[in-house]
């Protein structure tokens, strides 16, 4: 499922504009990033998408179909949504927390479950946390439950909100990893909120880097954005600027490279040097 | 003790007089208290007025409302029902402001998740926001059972019948025994209540840290 | 309907507030039972609750205290109180601190624990003694809260002060009994009316002076 941004804009009734006039494709069974400082209007391009926020003008598209014409709660139903901090309901145990959605179109509690379980099992959680609530999981634990529970009703469409933002940076990356692994399989069309650089290069298919009120400083892949940033505004986000990712390679005793970053602080090795004949590919 | 062995009939009556006053003002007091609460939230500028409106009924002493109110139910001074009004009337001063409180303090991710995940607004308040204000919500009725079983025994000097006639009783005719097992039973009444609130609380609500596990 | 304008009747008509027995002296003994409860109250509960506050001991005690005295029937308290000492004042007066005390107590901690630990601890790095920090840190900035804890107990006060007259005391409680025993609704409710609007407006001026206390001290 493809969505379309057209010409949304935001603005608040005391006149500040959150969003102004925004337009962007994301293709179906791929992963979109909105990379950008807070303040920049990515949750608020990402919740126009299931009708939390809807638009002061413009239309969000799903498959050619304006989202203003479906009921927002039957919208938010067939739409996954993970977030920060996880948004956990603390009264209900894990495995019914992901059975949430399910439960709420109508599915018997025992099918509920078993999807649950299968999820559980997909995001990497022990079957053994079934019974727990919340609070008595770790960090990590909660926003895997949050993703099983953004993908029980099985969604064609993913929205997630900064998922990974409160965990610690170890666990970050495996929680990445993780979801790199179930987009491989599951193929979801995902929009993926983030303030973080390395998350936005690590997961986006697409990445849209965003200045104050929604505006697009760049559209591109990873590579596109590395190689050839638009302007100084999205070089100075990547750390291009300050050398943080102008690297050097020097040969190294014994063969290969040592690869140091524009400072000169070693950042790894490389066994055989790129070859210029597979680079030009 | 003999005192109480002597009249344990009169004593069992009372107390389920006294029971009989105090627990349908509680629950009223929390059954108006919630959606009360509810609408205070939801409409911001008409909280205050709600919350201190009910709060300065607090302000009124209990004997002379137990006097005014007949003029409104038109019921009589020594009417059950005046004096369970009037005892729901002091609940509810202490209770729409907790209750307001407890809704208000839901957190707002959870708020937001559950939005998000395609609750509709009726069916989030009532598996969402009221079991997640329920430990607040709790801890607001505790403190109104315990002071309306309490309050209830005022009305015995207007001669309606409660634990508070062991009072009246005890005093006109010189009985310390009489006023002692008063006291001593509208405490173990507030007492029991509290601990069947908190056992109630554990059931239902085993994922809040208070109770369960 | 027509007992409430006969109740207005009795309260607008200057007879009936004149004389030894009259509204006016009922009034004022009411007034008088109520003051010296609250200075014999704040006499043993503000010092008590302001150390426990300052040194956060005995808190548990004054939290047990604050709830049981809450279970406790008012009027056991001065019936039983009256059986010992006898008909008058001091019985319904034993009522009324007991009552009054946990309140001012509660009232006096709660006010000391909320000033931020941030503020004290940089009074402290000042070089403020303990008695200094209590002084002019913690006191100032609880007021508000010390006075909430006299509010309470002056509504708790002159709520149980109407019932000082079934053991034989003054203040408008007289009135209202004399109106139960003589089956005169209109005077039940002249008094009541005239209770009520006594604890309102005393509610009145402690909500005036926390309110202004709290604009003094630049807490809102």
């Amino acid at each position: 499922m493809a969505i379309d941004f057209r010409n949304v804009t935001k603005t608040y009734p005391d006149g500040t504009a959150a969003v102004e006039n925004f337009t962007l494709h994301v293709p179906s069974h791929t992963c979109t990033v909105l990379l950008g400082s807070s303040g920049c209007g990515k949750s608020t391009l990402l919740r126009m998408v299931n009708r939390m926020i809807d638009p002061s003008s413009g239309a969000v598209l799903i498959d050619d179909n304006d989202v203003a014409t479906t009921e927002p709660v039957a919208l938010r139903r067939r739409i996954g949504y993970v977030m920060q901090d996880s948004g956990l309901l603390p009264h209900r145990r894990v495995i019914d927390n992901i059975a949430t959605v399910p439960r709420l179109t109508g599915a018997s509690k025992a099918d509920a479950h078993r999807r649950a379980q299968e999820l559980m099992e997909i995001v990497g959680l022990d079957a053994a946390l079934a019974r727990r609530y919340p609070k008595q999981l770790s960090g990590g634990q909660q926003q895997r439950v949050g993703v099983a529970r953004g993908l029980a009703a099985d969604p064609n469409i993913l929205l997630m909100d900064e998922p990974f933002g409160a965990v610690d940076p170890l666990v970050r990356v495996e929680l990445q990893r993780e979801l790199q692994r179930i987009q491989t399989d599951l193929r979801k069309t995902i929009i993926f909120v983030t303030h973080d650089i390395d998350e936005a290069l690590t997961l986006g298919d697409q990445i849209v880097v965003l200045k104050k009120g929604g505006e697009v400083a760049q559209i591109g892949t990873p590579e596109n954005i590395v190689e050839a940033p638009a302007n100084d505004f999205v070089a100075q986000f990547l750390g291009l600027d300050s050398a943080r990712r102008s690297l050097k390679a020097a040969p190294r005793e014994g063969g290969g490279w040592l690869v140091s970053d524009g400072r000169g602080r070693p950042l790894g090795v490389v066994d055989s040097a790129p070859d210029q004949q597979h680079a030009t590919d | 003790m003999e005192w109480i062995l002597n009249n344990l009939p009169r004593i069992t009556d009372l107390t389920v007089a006294h029971l009989l006053l105090a627990l349908p003002a509680v629950a009223a007091a929390f059954l108006i208290a919630v959606p009360v609460a509810w609408a205070a939230n939801r409409v911001r500028p008409l909280r205050e007025v709600l919350v201190s409106g009910t709060g300065l009924l607090y302000a009124i002493p209990s004997l002379p409302l137990f006097i005014v109110l007949p003029i409104i139910l038109g019921t009589g001074v020594r009417d059950t029902f005046n004096v369970i009004v009037a005892l729901t009337i002091f609940g509810l001063a202490l209770m729409v402001r907790s209750a307001a409180d407890a809704l208000d303090s839901v957190d707002s991710g959870v708020r937001l998740a559950s939005t998000a995940m395609g609750y509709s607004p009726a069916k989030r308040f009532f598996s969402v926001e009221l079991p997640l204000a329920g430990p607040a919500l709790l801890a607001g009725l505790r403190v109104v059972s315990v002071s309306t079983i309490s309050l209830v025994s005022v009305s015995a000097v207007l001669g309606v019948q409660s634990l508070g006639s062991l009072f009246t009783d005890g005093f006109e005719r010189g009985i310390v025994p009489s006023i002692a097992a008063g006291i001593l039973l509208t405490a173990v009444l507030a007492l029991l209540l509290d601990l069947l609130l908190i056992a109630a609380g554990r059931v239902l609500m085993p994922w809040s840290p208070g109770g369960g596990r | 309907m027509n007992h409430l304008i006969d109740a207005f009747d009795v309260l607008l008509d200057p007879e009936s507030w004149s004389g030894p027995g009259g509204f006016g002296v009922r009034m004022l003994e009411h007034l008088w039972y109520t003051a010296l409860a609250l200075i014999i109250s704040a006499a043993i509960a503000l010092p008590v609750g302001l150390m426990v506050g300052h040194t956060g001991r005995g808190r548990a005690l004054a939290v047990i205290s604050t709830g049981l005295v809450r279970a406790l029937p008012t009027l056991g308290l001065i019936t039983l109180a009256a059986l010992f000492v006898g008909i008058g004042l001091t019985a319904p007066m034993i009522a009324f601190v007991v009552l009054a005390v946990p309140s001012i107590l509660a009232g006096a901690y709660a006010g000391v624990e909320s000033v931020s630990p941030a503020t004290t601890d940089v009074a402290k790095a000042q070089g403020m003694s303990g008695w200094q920090v209590l002084l002019r840190v913690e006191i100032p900035l609880g007021l508000p809260l010390i006075i909430g804890g006299l509010r309470n107990a002056t509504l708790q006060v002159v709520a149980t002060a109407t019932l000082a007259a079934y053991v034989g005391a003054g203040g408008l409680g007289r009135q209202l009994f004399l109106g139960l025993r003589t089956q005169d609704y209109p005077l039940m409710l002249a008094a009541s009316i005239a209770v009520i609007l006594l604890a309102i407006v005393l509610d009145a001026c402690f909500e005036f002076s926390q309110r202004l206390l709290r604009r003094l001290l630049g807490l809102v």
